[in-house]
């Protein structure tokens, strides 16, 4: 579960997240939209502490991630996060992306790293590919070995920033379906995106920001055939 | 022009073994200013700011005095100031890395911010702490990106190193000059080690090119 209160976000004078509070229940799939510069991506990299709050609290399964004295590493191994730009490791191979963490980080032996990974990449589709290098493949097939990378250290919460929006137009489905699969299996997911058919689909919840605002809150039935706020109505007609 | 390299025959092997000198010397000091190097460019884009000066002025005392210079202060003020009587080698190889450090440093630093930051965001997101990071994700990276002036800096230094015969090593250079002393010919024992130094160089070139072959595989 994930709760964030009264959270703010500055970047030198600009402010870009203004008095955000939500919650995130165990299992839940929110959806985060919105127009560019909207502040969806700053509250997504809020919640791993890849940006450091400027004020307010995010607390992760009751620990105050916000806490000086909280252990940030602790809490990244536990939300997996998947980038616009996939953020892979070039210089190792598709199996060793998915690897080097869990035996970095999580102490795990070769052995039993790599049957997670051949598991994860077997969901993925990405089976053959294992002793690839990251270069050879296509931007679908990136964000599908990003997904797995995320998860093979096994976390309770999924992030996904933007992860359709560097992909060409035919590869998106692919992307789209592992996330569906994914939603499935319980995971708590918050995803940016611009895909809103997908939204609409998989998420429970809507998250709708504006200037840093979070206008709306709501399920996406309600969300996409009333929103309450006019911002909300004019983005929709924009992109719907 | 009267040549004759008959007369410098029987030297030549004194002169050829000046270059396991010359190359041990190297690759001291090269792998001693590279390690070195990298720990100041980890200074230089440390968030901390002293340490960020502290490398900074390091680096630019080393380059804005003759390396000559640095030598000799090196070897002939060191037992004047701490009693502890230097041998030119050391002497050599300890201001040799020092000022590699202070260049390779820069190159490394530059080579760092070059790689893409996503690859620092996407190790944070899984919880790799900041060593590993560095040296499983993000040095090796840098490395690959500047190992065309990493190994310009290594032949500068293999050509430099030329310079410890004047503190009395007998590395190539040295040798050379011994061998003219004794027998008053200059252009012969010259153009051996010249022609030694440029194979050598040729060498390590096609060394190069060849380990960077080997690290482009994964592109």
């Amino acid at each position: 579960m994930i709760r964030i209160e009264h959270l703010v976000k500055s970047f030198g004078p600009l402010e870009v997240l203004k008095d955000i509070s939500t919650q995130v229940d165990t299992g839940e799939v929110v959806a985060i939209i919105g127009p560019s510069g909207s502040g969806k991506s700053t509250l997504l990299r809020c919640i791993n502490l890849l940006e450091v709050p400027t004020a307010g609290h995010i607390f992760i399964d009751s620990i105050d991630i916000t806490s000086p004295k909280c252990d940030i590493l602790k809490v990244r191994q536990n939300v997996g996060m998947v980038f616009q730009h996939f953020n892979l490791f070039p210089h190792k191979t598709v199996l060793g992306n998915l690897t080097y963490a869990p035996m970095k980080v999580r102490g795990l032996s070769k052995a039993d790293a790599g049957k997670i990974a051949l598991d994860l990449l077997e969901k993925v589709g990405m089976s053959e590919k294992a002793d690839q290098y990251p270069s050879r493949l296509s931007g679908g097939q990136k964000q599908r070995v990003a997904i797995a990378r995320a998860l093979a250290m096994e976390p309770d919460i999924m992030l996904f920033d933007e992860p359709t929006s560097a992909l060409d137009p035919e590869m998106v489905k692919e992307v789209l379906d592992v996330m569906k699969g994914l939603a499935d299996t319980g995971i708590t997911m918050c995803i940016v995106t611009h895909e809103m058919g997908f939204a609409r689909e998989v998420a429970d919840r809507v998250l709708f920001l504006d200037g840093g605002y979070l206008v709306e809150d709501a399920p996406p039935d309600i969300f996409f055939s009333s929103p309450k706020s006019d911002r909300a109505q004019q983005f929709l007609e924009k992109v719907l | 022009m009267n040549l004759d390299f008959g007369q410098i025959l029987p030297s030549l092997p004194f002169i050829l073994q000046g270059i396991l000198v010359t190359l041990r010397f190297t690759i001291l000091s090269a792998l001693l200013g590279f390690t070195l190097g990298t720990l100041l460019s980890l200074l230089k884009i440390s968030s901390i700011k002293p340490l960020r000066w502290f490398a900074e002025f390091y680096t630019s005392i080393f380059r804005g005095t003759p390396l000559i210079l640095q030598l000799a202060l090196v070897y002939f003020a060191t037992p004047q100031i701490i009693g502890y009587k230097i041998t030119p080698i050391e002497a050599g190889v300890f201001t040799f890395s020092l000022n590699s450090a202070a260049y390779s440093s820069e190159t490394i630093r530059a080579g760092i911010m070059a790689v893409d930051k996503g690859q620092r965001e996407a190790s944070m997101s899984l919880g790799v702490a900041y060593r590993p990071m560095m040296l499983d994700i993000i040095l090796p990276q840098a490395f690959k990106n500047i190992l065309p002036a990493l190994v310009n800096e290594t032949i500068a230094l293999l050509k430099d190193s030329a310079l410890v015969s004047t503190i009395g090593v007998l590395d190539l250079m040295r040798r050379a000059q011994v061998v003219a002393g004794q027998t008053f010919l200059y252009f012969e024992p010259l153009l051996v080690v010249g022609v030694v130094y440029y194979v050598m160089v040729m060498g390590l070139t096609q060394a190069a090119q060849v380990l960077e072959r080997r690290m482009r595989r994964s592109d």
